[in-house]
């Protein structure tokens, strides 16, 4: 049985941060405020804008406080800006940011690749930011990597994904995303996943974060929409490649998701054909082709 | 993601992964003992069938020789696929991607255990076609009036009375015929298409004794509710055993609504190597869904359908070197570093 859907999805725009970030080309400053500004459009209600990260990691988000202050802020749209620790997430408070993420992951050898330490200590770093944030009554988003795979340990275990949005929900965060890192999941490992996940964090405060890279984002979307998931991230465009598998794709195109949710009937705010012109504009600015389906038909017609 | 340093350079490559098949996984041996209650209301076991030689071809930009149709045939053939699509039997003035089709019927290894359907839209065709050798004919109707016209030049009607030519001939000699529905999610000039009338056309078709009926979205613009609805008014006339689906790509929605017929008890998929075939009526947008990526999601599933992802990945890979284009498939596109094996 297909079951029920949710009425209503909050769909969150990674494009800017998650989707630049992994683009060949840097983008200039001002092209960044631009597709941000047209995003807030569109009536996405969440847009991550960029990452307060050192540059010497991460050059593409390395104007992250020109940006902040850059955008216009719009009331009722949250721009959430990653803060992988204390020294971050002090950086994007003073440039005005009003939400903050944080980093997890579901694999050791990911986390150690990646951030240079264990999950455990990942998690401390994460607490000092959680403190902070409570103080300063900011909301945290946590995310967590590698939930259907990692690329160094190859498969995750469904319980390891569990203990660690369990921790980081306990931690503070509002809403944990469970990223497929690197696209190889299906919907029969996102059911088992979520499943395991469900017994820790309540549905409400659950979020997917699916990759493209082996074509089964919207079908895994849908699995856990029908478990009751209602917060879907997705990148304008489908921006952002896949670090792990030259040349492939990453990101699920904001596009395609918002398509296939208006042919539910679930509400989700967004005007498709506002997103599919900001799409436009940001390929242009790139100089690539979109990755979503939805606009590459559009267009021709 | 988080931040990712140079050390990602040092991490497994793609390659390696691919090796260990990590993620091209084989299809599942038996049936997973502990069926989530989602996965047990799938399918236990789907039959693919590939239409990249027909669909996929005869929608190329590209003309392809008679001898890399036969050699891409026959590398199909030993994937383990049941049914592959060859040819169409229809007048080379109209389609003339397909009109080496007595050369391609007749030079084919044919595998004990594969079918190889050809189209016939009509009694000369059908006669063609057995005279060259084939064992099994598709029919192609239509949901919408609109489509009929100015695909086939007639009436809903009038394409039914000459499948009825072709069902009569084929019963008389015992040929199987599966009967196709294009449009069934939408039409490229009549916009909407009824799911009544899907059903209408379908019940024809299966009542003049075609075997099996794909519902096929022609243009691609189908979600997973527009695909449920269709299919529970399909169900009302046909049973569940003889319906396949037929999804276009076009819009990324294919997998989504593939996996919303099989949630529904649809057991068979068409699909075309590689995505195989854009859109005619969307200049530069996509068409089929790729087998190999229907094949991942699958497998992922522990659904068993008797095909080997990395023999379908290589035929992929030689049908799109030889129409020097990019595979249309994700799963080929990630397992090789340029979309083309090493």
């Amino acid at each position: 049985a297909t079951g029920a859907y949710p009425k209503r999805v909050k769909v969150v725009e990674v494009g800017p941060r998650d989707g630049l970030q992994n683009e060949k080309n840097v983008v200039p400053t001002p092209v960044k405020i631009n597709l941000i500004n047209m995003l807030s459009e569109t009536g996405l209600q969440v847009i991550e804008a960029t990452s307060f990260v050192s540059p010497k990691w991460v050059p593409q988000m390395a104007d992250h406080t020109e940006v902040m202050q850059g955008i216009n802020k719009l009331p009722g749209i949250s721009y959430p800006v990653l803060t992988p620790n204390l020294r971050g997430f002090q950086a994007a408070v003073a440039a005005g940011a009003k939400e903050v993420s944080v980093f997890g992951a579901a694999s050791e050898l990911f986390t150690q690749k990646n951030i240079n330490c264990s999950i455990e200590e990942s998690l401390e770093r994460f607490d000092e930011v959680m403190k902070a944030a409570r103080e300063t009554n900011i909301p945290v988003r946590g995310y967590v990597s590698c939930v259907l795979g990692c690329p160094y340990e190859g498969k995750i275990s469904a319980a390891k994904v569990a203990e660690v949005s369990k921790k980081m929900y306990s931690m503070g965060c509002y809403e944990i995303s469970l990223g497929d890192t690197i696209g190889v999941g299906t919907p029969g490992s996102m059911w088992e996943m979520l499943a395991a996940v469900m017994k820790e964090v309540p549905v409400g405060a659950l979020a997917v974060h699916c990759h493209d890279t082996y074509g089964q984002a919207l079908a895994n979307i849908l699995v856990a929409l029908q478990m009751g998931v209602s917060v879907v991230d997705a990148s304008v465009a489908g921006l952002g490649g896949c670090p792990y598998a030259q040349g492939a794709s990453g990101n699920v195109a904001t596009e395609d998701l918002v398509y296939m949710l208006n042919g539910l009937g679930i509400h989700t705010g967004v005007d498709l054909q506002k997103l599919m012109d900001t799409g436009t504009f940001i390929c242009n600015a790139l100089n690539r082709k979109t990755n979503s389906k939805v606009s590459q038909a559009c267009c021709r017609l | 993601m988080g931040t990712v340093p140079s050390a990602l350079k040092h991490c497994l490559s793609y390659q390696h992964l691919l090796k260990e098949q990590l993620w091209i996984a084989e299809p599942p041996a038996a049936a997973h003992p502990a069926q989530e209650p989602q996965a047990s209301g799938l399918p236990e076991y789907i039959k693919i069938v590939e239409v990249g030689p027909r669909d996929g071809l005869q929608n190329e930009k590209v003309i392809v020789p008679t001898d890399i149709k036969i050699e891409l045939i026959n590398q199909l053939s030993k994937t383990g696929l049941p049914a592959i699509e060859v040819t169409s039997f229809v007048s080379s003035k109209w389609v003339p991607q397909m009109a080496d089709h007595k050369e391609v019927m007749r030079g084919i290894e044919r595998h004990p255990g594969v079918q190889y359907p050809v189209l016939t839209p009509n009694l000369q065709g059908f006669h063609s076609a057995i005279a060259a050798g084939a064992t099994e004919v598709s029919v192609f109707g239509a949901a919408s009036e609109s489509f009929s016209k100015m695909n086939i030049n007639c009436s809903i009607e009038e394409s039914i009375e000459r499948f009825e030519e072709v069902t009569k001939s084929a019963r008389n000699m015992n040929i199987p015929v599966r009967g196709y529905v294009s449009c069934a999610l939408g039409c490229p000039y009549e916009g909407n298409v009824v799911p009544d009338k899907v059903a209408e056309v379908s019940k024809r078709l299966y009542s003049m004794g075609c075997y099996e009926i794909s519902l096929g979205d022609t243009i691609g613009v189908g979600t997973p509710g527009s695909m449920k609805k269709m299919l529970e008014a399909v169900m009302k006339e046909i049973p569940l055993s003889a319906l396949a689906v037929h999804c276009h790509d076009t819009y990324g929605q294919a997998l989504a609504n593939i996996l919303t017929a099989m949630q529904m008890g649809v057991a068979v998929v068409d699909s075309s190597v590689a995505g195989l075939g854009g859109c005619p009526y969307a200049k530069g947008a996509t068409g089929n869904v790729a087998t190999e990526d229907v094949l991942y999601m699958l497998n992922g599933l522990g659904i068993n359908t008797g095909v080997n992802l990395c023999a379908v990945m290589e035929a992929g890979n030689f049908i799109c070197r030889a129409l020097n284009k990019k595979t249309n498939s994700k799963v080929a596109q990630a397992s090789f570093s340029t979309g083309n094996i090493n």
